[in-house]
């Protein structure tokens, strides 16, 4: 089930510095939510926010809400585990682990508890099939997932997300890694997600966003400047600094 | 264009030269090592001829200096493999255990404190470690079993233990720290805890790493002399009672190399039989290790 998010007056500080200011944004089921803007314009520190990565680094502080679903998730009694199980990533470089390919994507599914081989096999071919893969690496499931090419490696990684059955896709500039065919086939495999899950994806290729997303919400200095759909937002910008970025004034 | 190549040439020869000195010193290390298993091997081969390797290979009395003389190498084996085993059994799970909490949980600041003092324990100089196991080790341990010998295999074990500890836990700790985050970024994404991403993701692939850490560890215990020359006895006996005074091979040597022996005597030769064994156990050690290593490392 895809869900729905929305943030309340985030705030995020590392330390002193606050990298997020005020952020006030609704992220809606089956579409694709592009984030936009400079480098250190807060996009990728907002991303993480929404399934708390940032917890894991020492010294930040948030204030403000973000709902999944009705649910406030920036409580401390929220389960983390839980809620990363429901909101999948997929990170800049591909980071498969090293293990079989096949071990990559049960990864997940095993940590929460199915043990049964036949469904677990059923989960393999499923997800690798959602990521167009299957017919590449069926063969060879129990090769090191090192062994494959960058692309082939990120769609891995997309596949061991799906694999936990998410509701939500974030993906922190998945194909800025990547070769142009590698980075066509992802954004294909992108389009097709959003018919069941609710994607995030933050990038640095302004032609990526457009062609692809169906909101677009742009940051700068840790402010998010306007958001709304992708066409208005890239012919019509309210915003003059929006404006300037997408016609590659700065940035 | 001609000062051009002239200045090539002149970068040419000294790099040669600079290839060739750093060669030479790689070429000493070599030959001292050639050197040293020769000499090894032709003293050694001599007192085989004297003592007959059945005898020598399998016989369970060591008894060099006594009339009637035995020269059963088994008790010195078993004393060494007693101390390795027990020496390990401290040393491996609570170095790994260091390792894991230094390099996955551990943050910054505890790091910085606890870091140092490990290199310090490794530092303490080996007798120190013995006369530790002899003062205090030893005491306890009649405290708690009243049966233990005042030199014995259990005391020197733990001593010896805890002074492998520091390079087991420094070693897996390298190994791990490796592992690019990146990787344990992924693993906590996909809902995993701090343990699980240390046992089921940064353990396995950092293996290859912690296996050679582990080899070195009980290749050093094997090869420790001063600890078990004074807490563990020079009573040669074929036991696995870790409670009893045993002796390893390297406490023999020690030994025998402390009392005045004239150079060519039977005696004299045990010490380099004794070591040519000593040599061959830690040379089939790390070539396991090193097969251990290839054969998980091609796993992934």
């Amino acid at each position: 089930m895809a869900s729905y998010i929305k943030v309340e007056n985030l705030d995020f500080f590392y330390g002193d510095f606050q990298a997020l200011h005020n952020i006030n944004l609704e992220i809606e089921p089956k579409k694709i939510t592009a984030l936009i803007g400079p480098s250190g314009c807060g996009k990728s520190t907002f991303i993480r926010t929404l399934n708390r990565m940032n917890d894991l680094i020492d010294g930040t502080r948030v204030h403000g809400k973000i709902i999944l679903d009705g649910k406030s998730i920036l409580k401390n009694e929220i389960d983390v585990v839980e809620l990363r199980k429901r909101v999948g990533m997929v990170f800049q470089k591909p980071n498969p682990f090293p293990k079989s390919i096949y071990e990559n994507v049960i990864y997940g599914p095993k940590r929460h508890g199915i043990r049964n081989k036949s469904q677990l096999d059923q989960l393999v071919e499923q997800s690798l099939k959602n990521v167009a893969l299957w017919d590449e690496v069926k063969d060879r499931l129990n090769e090191s997932a090192l062994a494959l090419s960058g692309g082939q490696q990120q769609r891995l990684c997309i596949a061991r997300s799906l694999a936990m059955k998410p509701d939500v896709l974030l993906m922190d500039e998945p194909t800025s890694a990547l070769d142009p065919i590698s980075t066509l086939r992802i954004e294909e495999l992108v389009q097709q997600l959003k018919e069941q899950y609710t994607i995030v994806i933050v990038t640095h290729n302004m032609q990526q966003a457009a062609r692809i997303s169906d909101i677009t919400a742009f940051f700068l200095n840790g402010e998010l400047i306007e958001y709304g759909q992708t066409e208005y937002i890239f012919t019509k910008p309210c915003d003059q600094r929006t404006e300037d970025y997408i016609t590659g004034r700065f940035g | 264009m001609d000062r051009i190549n002239k200045k090539l040439g002149y970068i040419d020869r000294k790099e040669l030269v600079i290839k060739r000195i750093l060669q030479l010193f790689a070429l000493i290390s070599i030959l001292t090592t050639i050197g040293i298993v020769i000499t090894l091997f032709k003293e050694a081969l001599v007192f085989l001829q004297e003592v007959s390797i059945v005898e020598f290979l399998t016989g369970k009395i060591w008894a060099p200096l006594l009339e009637p003389r035995h020269f059963g190498i088994l008790p010195l084996v078993t004393g060494t493999m007693l101390i390795a085993v027990c020496s390990s059994i401290i040393s491996l799970p609570l170095g790994l255990a260091t390792a894991i909490y230094l390099s996955e949980y551990a943050p910054s600041r505890a790091r910085k404190i606890i870091k140092p003092m490990l290199e310090i324990l490794a530092g303490i100089p080996s007798v120190v470690y013995g006369y530790f196991a002899l003062t205090f080790i030893t005491p306890v341990l009649q405290k708690i079993y009243p049966g233990t010998e005042v030199f014995n295999a259990a005391s020197a074990s733990i001593a010896l233990g805890i002074m492998i500890l520091p390079m087991v836990a420094s070693l897996s700790e390298d190994a791990m720290m490796a592992i690019p985050d990146s990787i344990r970024n992924g693993a906590y994404a996909l809902g995993s805890t701090k343990f699980e991403v240390a046992t089921k993701i940064v353990v396995p692939a950092s293996i290859s790493g912690i296996v050679s850490a582990f080899v070195l560890a009980v290749s050093r215990a094997i090869g420790e002399t001063m600890v078990v020359a004074i807490a563990a006895g020079a009573s040669p006996k074929l036991t696995f009672n870790p409670f009893e005074s045993v002796q390893t091979m390297t406490g023999y040597m020690v030994n025998v190399a402390l009392g005045d022996i004239q150079h060519g005597t039977i005696m004299y030769k045990t010490v380099f039989a004794v070591g040519a064994v000593l040599f061959i156990i830690t040379f089939i050690m790390n070539i396991i290790a090193k097969l251990i290593v290839k054969k998980v490392g091609e796993a992934y």
